[in-house]
């Protein structure tokens, strides 16, 4: 995970409500026992035909969507399964920052783990930024600020202990293993036993 | 200080290093389901970690969603005759994982195995006041009994295959209280797919439901599984029902729940998790279900439901709402009603239980399912499928003419060999009808058991309401 403060990047525009994680990434492509090569199966349906030529009018196939760091997509973006080959997927295009005026719950946590950004901004900030692909964004992790570039600033919120992993490039998983006299403590003291050999 | 919910009750029971400004709580994870598909990468990590799973015996494994729904008795021998080596691959992984980290694995062969969600209350390792997750956003089904279900993705599965705990901020709490007595041919999955219309597929996001009412309390188990299952597609972190006398008599017995002195602990414990009567909760909504026609869906998110001798809503300027319902080749302003039927699928694990097959059978029941339509009833476990067997509604399902198969997730989604082909419409008592989740290019009608039943009889999509 590298680690992420600022970035700043031209937006791709996906405007479409409701994008659910099975258009991000098809069951089909989840047999896979691996996290590598997942890229290939983003929005492999609304990507490609079906001989797997990429269909020209898909914004993330736009030449010079290439290399853009942005993804800004219609309202409730990522919902649905809880595939965490979506964010991945997202991450191996490059993509680094989804904004959306609302992102599903159990993606945006996936995203979270996997140093890829969700940001919400209020209705306003979103319709600008869907009327103008393109457009420079800065997406500030560490203000929680999003940057338009005719100076206007929105705030996003992030639950500051996964903005600390983001920023530092860390799983959250030290965190817990810190944690771990403390777990063992709960266990003993509490008054019955969740095992399944009952 | 008011009350408490029964959300709050077991969220606070389970904290065990609280939040602060800085830090999420450390939130303990009672129940643990894992299955083939999201876990092969947390597995991976742990192993390049040099970690242990940590607690072997709060897993519950099975393998589900790429599993053929043909028989497979030998996994070396058959498993290749009847799969696509990807998912042979992963099932396999599977059965090394499991066998790698000491975990139980009900696997082919195991009289429990079956749908993530549909085992876990069926073992009776799915109790009230649990915390359980498993990577598959289904599993807000567990709250129908009081424990709070949720999904993750595979990072978290990580976490909690290591430490038995995840790093949470506890969510929001929202009451859904449902009235009025349905009427014959109404069901619990028009009731949650009315919900889900009413509120939006985003109308739950960052809380946790929780489902009150005189209609509540007349459901059984199996009927408030589908009701808590299809709470994600509202986006909500979980859904739960308080625990009452229908939950204790389901659970009475089976295998995994305490036995004897133990057991009567567990209910008194039980019992008091319900919402004091002055618990607030940070949103409500109430549903009068009184006059609730069956409901199926139009387009590709849940929330394009329509009570079924309705007109499908003209989507106007709405560019989202055109392109679903051009995709699904749907005509705006006429109901659904009539609308050609390809296939019937009739599982999944919001309807994959005894209630449902027995509600389907009683449809088939003499009748044929008509010429043009495939239909497959898929039981959600080989449990559920010895019972129906039992009861003879294999007998009526295939005298009908529909295909009686395998417990699995089959053509919920499109990741077996189970698949819609494109442009084939199918009536589905699953829970998605997202673009292509049967199968690239199929479209999807989501609708109870009983309307599904009606519609494979008649070739057509119909009104149960005519048949029962
Ligand atoms: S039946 Fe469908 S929704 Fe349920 S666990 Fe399987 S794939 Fe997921």
């Amino acid at each position: 995970m590298e680690k992420i403060r600022q970035l700043t990047s031209q937006t791709i525009v996906l405007p479409i409500d409701d994008v659910d994680t099975d258009q991000i990434v098809p069951a089909r492509f989840l047999t896979t026992t691996e996290r590598e090569g997942i890229g290939v199966s983003l929005f492999a349906d609304w990507r490609f035909d079906k001989d797997g030529n990429e269909l020209a009018d898909f914004p993330l196939n736009a030449p010079e969507a290439q290399g853009r760091q942005i993804l800004v997509a219609g309202r409730n973006f990522g919902c649905g399964s809880s595939r965490e080959h979506a964010p991945w997927a997202i991450y191996d295009f490059g993509i680094r920052a989804v904004i959306s005026s609302e992102i599903a719950d159990i993606f945006r946590n996936n995203s979270l783990n996997n140093g890829l950004v969700p940001v919400v901004v209020d209705t306003a900030t979103h319709r600008w930024l869907l009327e103008n692909p393109g457009a420079e964004v800065t997406v500030d992790v560490e203000a929680c600020e999003v940057r338009l570039p005719d100076g206007k600033v929105a705030t996003f919120e992030i639950e500051p202990f996964a903005r600390h992993c983001i920023m530092e490039g860390i799983d959250q998983m030290g965190f817990l293993l810190q944690n771990l006299d403390k777990i063992e403590a709960f266990e003993q003291n509490r008054s019955w036993n969740p095992s399944l050999n009952v | 200080m008011g009350g408490k919910s029964l959300f709050e009750k077991v969220w606070d029971e389970h904290v065990v290093v609280p939040e602060t400004a800085d830090t999420p709580a450390v939130f303990y994870i009672d129940l643990h389901i894992i299955h083939e598909v999201t876990t092969p990468q947390a597995f991976n990590m742990l192993r390049e970690s040099g970690m242990q799973v940590r607690k072997p015996d709060q897993v519950l494994a099975t393998m589900d969603h790429s599993t053929p729904t043909v028989p497979i008795e030998n996994l070396e021998e058959s498993l290749d005759a009847v799969s696509d080596p990807e998912p042979a691959n992963q099932i396999r992984a599977m059965v090394k994982n499991c066998a790698d980290f000491g975990i139980e694995l009900h696997g082919f062969g195991s009289e429990h195995r079956g749908i993530v969600h549909v085992i876990g209350p069926e073992i009776g390792a799915t109790q009230p006041g649990k915390t359980i997750v498993c990577g598959d956003s289904h599993s807000s089904t567990h709250g129908a009994f009081g424990a709070m279900g949720f999904g993750i993705g595979a990072t978290m599965v990580g976490h909690v295959l290591a430490t038995q705990c995840l790093l949470m901020r506890k969510p929001k709490s929202m009451a859904v209280n449902v009235t009025g007595k349905l009427k014959p041919g109404v069901g619990a999955k028009d009731i949650i797919l009315a919900l889900i219309g009413r509120i939006g597929v985003d109308g739950g996001t960052g809380h946790v439901i929780e489902y009150r009412g005189d209609t509540i309390r007349g459901l059984n188990m199996e009927e408030r599984m589908t009701i808590c299952n299809m709470t994600i597609e509202a986006g909500a972190r979980a859904g739960m029902i308080a625990p009452d006398a229908t939950t204790i008599e389901y659970l009475r017995g089976r295998e995994k729940v305490p036995q004897g002195d133990a057991w009567d602990a567990a209910v008194e414990r039980w019992m008091a998790l319900a919402s004091d009567p002055d618990a607030s909760f940070d949103k409500e909504v109430t549903l009068d279900v009184a006059e609730l026609e069956p409901q199926v869906t139009y387009g590709t998110n849940p929330a394009m439901v329509v009570p079924i001798s309705r007109p499908v809503p003209n989507p106007g300027d709405n560019q989202s709402y055109r392109k679903s319902i051009d995709y699904m080749q749907v005509a705006a302003d006429k109901p659904m009603l009539g609308t050609k039927v390809d296939v019937v699928f009739v599982g999944s694990c919001t309807n994959s239980r005894m209630t449902d097959l027995r509600n389907v059978a009683k449809i088939l029941d003499g009748r044929k399912v008509a010429d043009n339509v495939r239909m497959l009833i898929v039981p959600g476990s080989e449990s559920v499928k010895k019972q129906a067997e039992q009861e003879g509604l294999d007998k009526i399902f295939t005298a009908a003419g529909a295909e009686w198969r395998e417990a699995g997730c089959s053509m919920c989604l499109g990741m077996n060999s189970d698949k819609l082909g494109k442009g084939q419409l199918c009536v589905s008592t699953s829970n998605r009808n997202f673009e292509g989740r049967q199968g690239p290019g199929g479209r999807t009608v989501l609708a109870s058991p009983e309307t599904a039943a009606a519609s494979a009889v008649a070739g057509v999509i119909a009104d149960p309401r005519e048949v029962i």
